[in-house]
């Protein structure tokens, strides 16, 4: 059995990055073994163009997995301190970071005090101490209330601007959708798509209803750019694979005698296209 | 090295319970000063352990690393719970996410095992220097500075057991659980002893003690023999009773010295290999 399965990723400069999977799709396990705390049974990473090894290649690296992990006998300072010696990150950097997450009046509290909001902010302080150049974060919304939610995505994309390129693992579909440009899906191990987020809409869709929609369905099947039909309630639902004209649509089928009590331009959200792609491969 | 260091010395130094632990392990081993204002009445026979010669030159270099190894328990679990907290907290993930690689973590584990091994042997040092000038019936310097072999092997002997601390810290993850461990260790070493002697070599005690002297407990025990039966006290009492005193060797044995450092490089590689072949 493997978590993870012939796998091939590459990741570029800029951009922010969404690896997205249901729960045990192997996100993690990727991550973990790119991050070498997984040990691989076969194949290659590099990073950097394979410039550096892996523990020198990550201290240019920021990284949370899963949940934050600090000394919780430590202050907040303190962890970061502990943080700068590992990474050979300047001690000056800390001030910055903790005031950049908002954590900088709460320097000098001990870490087991902190909410699971503020541990999560401090662990993104503590991956961009040495200013990496790529961050990398595991579910950093995971078991936050809506606020917390809120103030990491916000963080996500104010560090997204200022250049950073961003791997985000995640299995929330529309934290993706708002924060990431390019997409990765994963399912089972296997990848199903890897591209731009917009690239995922590559089927259109449209919503129709008439009196009679079985012959509606006939019709629609010799319509220009049609790729397939399938019934929504008393609607009809038309996949095609180019846009196409809704006003034209409608005149072909007018010429037909068939009138349309309904058509409308469906716009489908990020979570339809991955239930569907996940479900393909079933 | 430094930076390995004063990574490694913040975690154990910050943590409460460790730097009580480690305050706690030194003022005790102080207390081995107060040895010497112990006093034996026994009816009119009265007794002044300091005037019995314990803390004569060259023997008390001998007499205090055999009580002071003792006390290496306080730092076994100082050692053990350092290691597994990083288990539990989920920082040793942590840490080699952040650019620590898994030679540097041992490594940075392994120094502070040095580090406290050393700073246990020149506290024990000038402790007993001091002690022994204060007692000592001889105080030439050739003469003070007499067996210093035992000082050296007290090092070995710390070094030796943090370094199976460690690793058993790191192969069972949870300390009480690598502490109790360590009992069971130390136990099955006297079952093997007990089969060796009478199963195997029952004819031979010697034979069964050559064996057993490459057990890691075992073999560090070796290194400082007990030092009781060689305070002149004693060696009155032996020969009135017996006839002849006994004529054990007191010295650290080189043979003693080659196992210990065996069983220290193998502890720590073995660290190492487990860390490198597990997904944290």
């Amino acid at each position: 059995m493997h978590a993870v399965n012939d796998l091939s990723l590459e990741i570029r400069r800029g951009n922010v990055y969404g690896i997205l999977g249901p729960n045990g799709s192997g996100k993690s396990t990727t991550l973990g073994i790119v991050l070498n705390v997984v040990n691989k049974t076969s194949g290659t990473y590099e990073w950097f163009g394979g410039t550096k090894d892996t523990h020198n290649a990550l201290k240019k690296v920021g990284a949370i997995i899963e949940r934050p992990n600090f000394y919780p006998y430590m202050t907040a300072y303190q962890n970061l301190e502990l943080v700068c010696k590992i990474k050979e990150a300047p001690i000056s950097k800390i001030d910055e970071k903790l005031e950049l997450v908002g954590l900088l009046d709460r320097k000098d509290s001990k870490f087991r005090t902190f909410s699971l909001g503020m541990k999560q902010r401090l662990a993104i302080a503590s991956a961009l101490l040495n200013d990496p150049e790529i961050l990398i974060l595991d579910e950093p919304t995971n078991g936050l209330d809506p606020q917390g939610i809120h103030q990491i995505r916000d963080l996500v994309k104010k560090i997204a601007a200022q250049g950073t390129t961003i791997l985000l693992a995640s299995h929330l579909l529309d934290e993706v959708e708002k924060v990431c440009s390019h997409v990765l899906i994963l399912r089972k191990g296997k990848m199903l798509y890897s591209g731009p987020v917009d690239g995922i809409n590559a089927s259109e869709c449209y919503e129709l209803r008439c009196a009679n929609n079985e012959q509606l369905a006939d019709h629609l099947g010799g319509y220009p750019g049609f790729k397939s039909v399938t019934a929504e309630g008393d609607k009809l639902l038309m996949f095609t694979s180019t846009p196409i004209d809704t006003a034209h649509l409608n005149r072909y089928l007018a010429e037909k005698s068939l009138y349309v009590s309904h058509l409308a331009v469906r716009r489908r959200t990020l979570e339809e296209q991955f239930l569907e792609l996940t479900k393909e491969s079933l | 090295m430094k930076r390995l260091f004063s990574i490694e010395f913040q975690k154990i130094w910050m943590n409460r319970s460790s730097r009580i632990l480690l305050i706690s392990y030194f003022i005790i081993l102080s207390f081995i000063a107060l040895i010497a204002s112990l006093k034996i009445e026994i009816g009119s026979f009265n007794m002044r352990l300091a005037d019995q010669g314990i803390f004569n030159f060259p023997y008390i270099w001998h007499f205090n690393t055999y009580i002071a190894a003792v006390l290496k328990l306080f730092l076994a679990i100082v050692i053990v719970s350092m290691m597994a907290n990083e288990y539990s907290y989920g920082t040793l993930k942590q840490n080699l996410i952040d650019g620590l690689s898994k030679k540097e973590f041992v490594l940075s584990k392994f120094y502070t095992v040095v580090a406290m091994a050393l700073a246990s042997t020149v506290y024990v040092f000038l402790l007993s220097l001091i002690l022994g000038l204060s007692f000592s019936s001889y105080d030439e310097t050739s003469i003070i500075f007499t067996d210093l072999q035992f000082i050296a092997a007290y090092f070995l002997k710390l070094t030796a057991f943090f370094s199976f601390c460690l690793f058993l810290g790191i192969l069972v993850k949870r300390s009480a659980f690598a502490l109790g461990f360590l009992l069971v260790w130390n136990i099955f070493e006297g079952i093997v002893f007990a089969i060796l002697r009478v199963g195997f070599f029952a004819d031979s005690p010697d034979t069964a003690r050559s064996v057993m002297r490459f057990l890691p407990l075992e073999s560090m025990a070796n290194l400082i023999k007990e030092p009781f039966t060689r305070l002149s006290l004693i060696k009155q009492i032996e020969t009135s009773i017996g006839g002849a005193a006994n004529a054990k060797i007191y010295d650290v044995q080189f043979v003693d010295v080659v196992i210990v450092l065996a069983w220290t490089v193998i502890f720590v590689l073995m660290s190492y290999t487990i860390l490198k072949k597990r997904d944290l």
